[in-house]
């Protein structure tokens, strides 16, 4: 029984963690169809913030929920203002320019902070007992926080005026345009705020995973299958891909270890979008955030 | 009757080639020709690129997946038969074999440009955490052990039919070079022949093509499938190149490095990706030198500048470069010829005579 509840607690971690490293995909591309290849390193950002901010003596938590998202949100509002906005309407064009941007941020960090960090961070919270099985408390903490974002982000869209805003000029730009929406500025907030999200979610791993200037591409390579597999529903389709990619991978790494199991990730996804070619929100709950 | 420009170019570049082949091991010394051995095994891979993207329009991003199968493939094959001429057949099958069933999986789901190229950078990074894992001595086909991250040392080409013969470094370029020349002659005459003709028409509009009466899905795989076996002769030339295959064939970096060459070198032509394979292998192995500026900067200012203000590519830039130069000189001497003899047959001449559309 302790075993069960034990998996059962992994395996929605698991979830979480995709639904996390997805999420500021999922804004970025549900909204503006832009294809953001430069978010793992806007996690990475993230990460390097928390690192450099707590070795400065900034209080961990304030480094984590504030400061993060602050720095990457406002490095996203530079990047759609200096690169994104040339490119919209043109998906493979856009796919090339970040995977640029992914190449030219791992160079300067590396550059700047070298091929290794100096410090890494302990997670903030210690192991919890479930019986004869310890867990990470940390990563129960990281389930909740990944409940509560979702929500926020579902509350923001759904009923505030930047949200109504986003989603029409996404829907119909010329419309918005005309009923005197500033469709750049929209844009510029959107990416930021996808930014900011990653950056977020880059702070809240940080203390798991370490940072390393090439962190990102650890991240990629999942959150764009997670993405692509759920749709183009936001919140709806990165939650039911990340459950069942999530669930997938889960159940595999516990029968056969951890490397089959991101194989048996992968595979779903590549037989999920033969069957479904549109993503998951393609085919169900289109009419969901 | 004149030539056209483009077909004087392509006579150029063969010539140009040619020279190169025999030329090269007699200046060069023995360290520079290993490595343009390498440099030639990354064109003919930017050139299936070339084919599968630029004439098919198939963003594919795995395409160092067939690679990478091909390398392995040839290395696993040349260490179980003893003789290597086998195996670079084998090696081609497979990059062949690999395409046509990822591309089967696609292309007939209707998959299509972002959704195709996740798939295929999936694909790569399924084989990547493979054979990342098999470092134990339970993973081994027949007598080669995979190695897991340190990957196999590849035999070198032999003589064919007499394994003891192992070519030197100087034949195995001589090599490398026949087989880039004559795969991009290969598939120019490709892109020249019908089937090349409809799958460029399924590039431009695909519904159009369709409701002629082609089947796209076919042609898409078929030359999906030829570019796969393109990149699997590649990595047998990298193989012998590098001396060794390693699961960072696979990784991230190198399926962006290749679609670097392709966007630099040039979409819709068959000689910028060769020309952007080298010119990109020259730049990383000239930073690899340094440590004052750190590569992926380097590769990530290439690809954003390109992108947003070389959007075509290099090579076909510069043909508008010099079809704008040599428009013009037509234009004077058309405008001279007017002026010496005001006849209006004379003004007809010169325009049925002005140049065919240009596709280098």
């Amino acid at each position: 029984m302790d075993l069960f509840i034990a998996l059962i607690l992994q395996i929605v971690y698991g979830v979480a963690n995709l639904v996390l490293i997805s999420i500021g995909l999922a804004i970025i591309f549900g909204m503006m169809r832009v294809i953001n290849l430069a978010h793992g390193e806007f996690i990475m950002l993230g990460g390097y913030t928390v690192v450099i901010a707590t070795n400065n003596g900034v209080n961990l938590w304030f480094a984590m929920l504030i400061l993060a998202p602050l720095v990457v949100g406002i490095i996203g509002v530079v990047v759609e203002r200096l690169l994104i906005r040339f490119l919209y309407g043109r998906m493979v064009d856009t796919l090339l320019a970040t995977w640029g941007l992914s190449l030219l941020l791992i160079g300067l960090v590396t550059t700047i902070f070298g091929a290794q960090t100096k410090t890494t961070i302990s997670a903030p919270i210690g192991a919890i007992q479930i019986g004869d099985y310890t867990t990470s408390g940390y990563e129960l903490f990281l389930i909740f926080v990944t409940a509560l974002l979702s929500f926020a982000i579902y509350l923001l869209l759904r009923f505030t005026k930047l949200g109504l805003v986003a989603r029409g000029t996404m829907q119909a730009p010329d419309m918005a345009a005309a009923l005197g929406v500033s469709t750049s500025r929209v844009y510029a907030i959107t990416f930021g705020l996808g930014a900011a999200v990653s950056g977020l979610v880059g702070g809240l791993l940080a203390p798991i995973t370490g940072v390393l200037p090439t962190i990102g591409a650890v991240y990629i390579a999942k959150a764009f299958i997670t993405v692509v597999s759920g749709g183009t529903a936001i919140l709806a389709g990165t939650i039911s891909a990340s459950a069942l990619l999530g669930v997938i991978n889960g159940v595999v790494s516990y029968v056969t270890g951890p490397t089959m199991g991101e194989v048996a990730l992968l595979v779903a996804a590549i037989i999920l979008l033969r069957l479904l070619p549109q993503g998951i929100t393609g085919r169900f709950f289109r009419k969901s955030l | 009757m004149r030539m056209s420009l483009e077909n004087r170019w392509r006579i150029a570049i063969g010539i140009f080639g040619v020279l190169f082949m025999f030329a090269g091991p007699q200046v060069l010394e023995l360290f520079t020709i290993i490595n343009l051995t390498t440099g030639i095994a990354l064109a003919v891979l930017a050139l299936s690129l070339g084919l599968v993207w630029g004439y098919g329009g198939i963003l594919c991003f795995g395409q160092v997946g067939f690679f990478g199968l091909g390398a392995y493939a040839y290395t696993i094959a040349a260490i179980n038969f003893g003789d290597t001429t086998g195996a670079v057949f084998v090696a081609i099958l497979v990059g062949g074999a690999a395409a046509a069933v990822l591309g089967y999986f696609m292309i007939y789901g209707r998959v299509s440009d972002v959704y195709l190229a996740v798939i295929t950078l999936t694909f790569t990074l399924i084989l990547y955490s493979l054979l990342r894992r098999t470092s134990g001595p339970e993973y081994k086909i027949g007598n080669a052990l995979l190695g897991g991250f340190n990957g196999i040392n590849s035999p070198l080409l032999n003589v064919p039919g007499s394994p003891s013969s192992v070519l030197f470094p100087e034949d195995v370029f001589y090599v490398a070079m026949f087989v880039l020349i004559v795969s991009y002659f290969g598939c120019l005459w490709l892109i020249r022949s019908h089937f090349g003709r409809v799958v460029v028409a399924i590039r431009e509009n695909e519904l159009r093509a369709e409701l002629l009466g082609y089947d796209i899905r076919l042609y898409k795989l078929l030359v999906f499938t030829i570019g796969g076996g393109l990149a699997g002769l590649a990595g047998v030339l990298f193989a012998n190149g590098i001396g060794r295959v390693t699961p960072d064939m696979f990784n991230l970096y190198n399926a962006a490095l290749t679609i670097i060459w392709v966007i630099v070198g040039g979409r819709g032509t068959l000689i910028g990706p060769i020309i952007g394979a080298f010119g990109m292998f020259y730049l990383t192995f000239f930073l690899g030198t340094q440590t004052v500026i750190n590569n992926n900067l380097v590769l990530g200012v290439i690809l954003i500048v390109f992108v947003l203000a070389v959007p075509n590519g290099l090579v076909p830039e510069l043909a508008k470069l010099w079809r704008s130069v040599l428009g013009r000189r037509a234009l004077s001497r058309r405008e001279r010829n007017m002026r010496r003899r005001s006849s209006r047959r004379a003004s007809k001449d010169d325009a049925t005579s002005s140049e065919a559309p240009h596709e280098t």
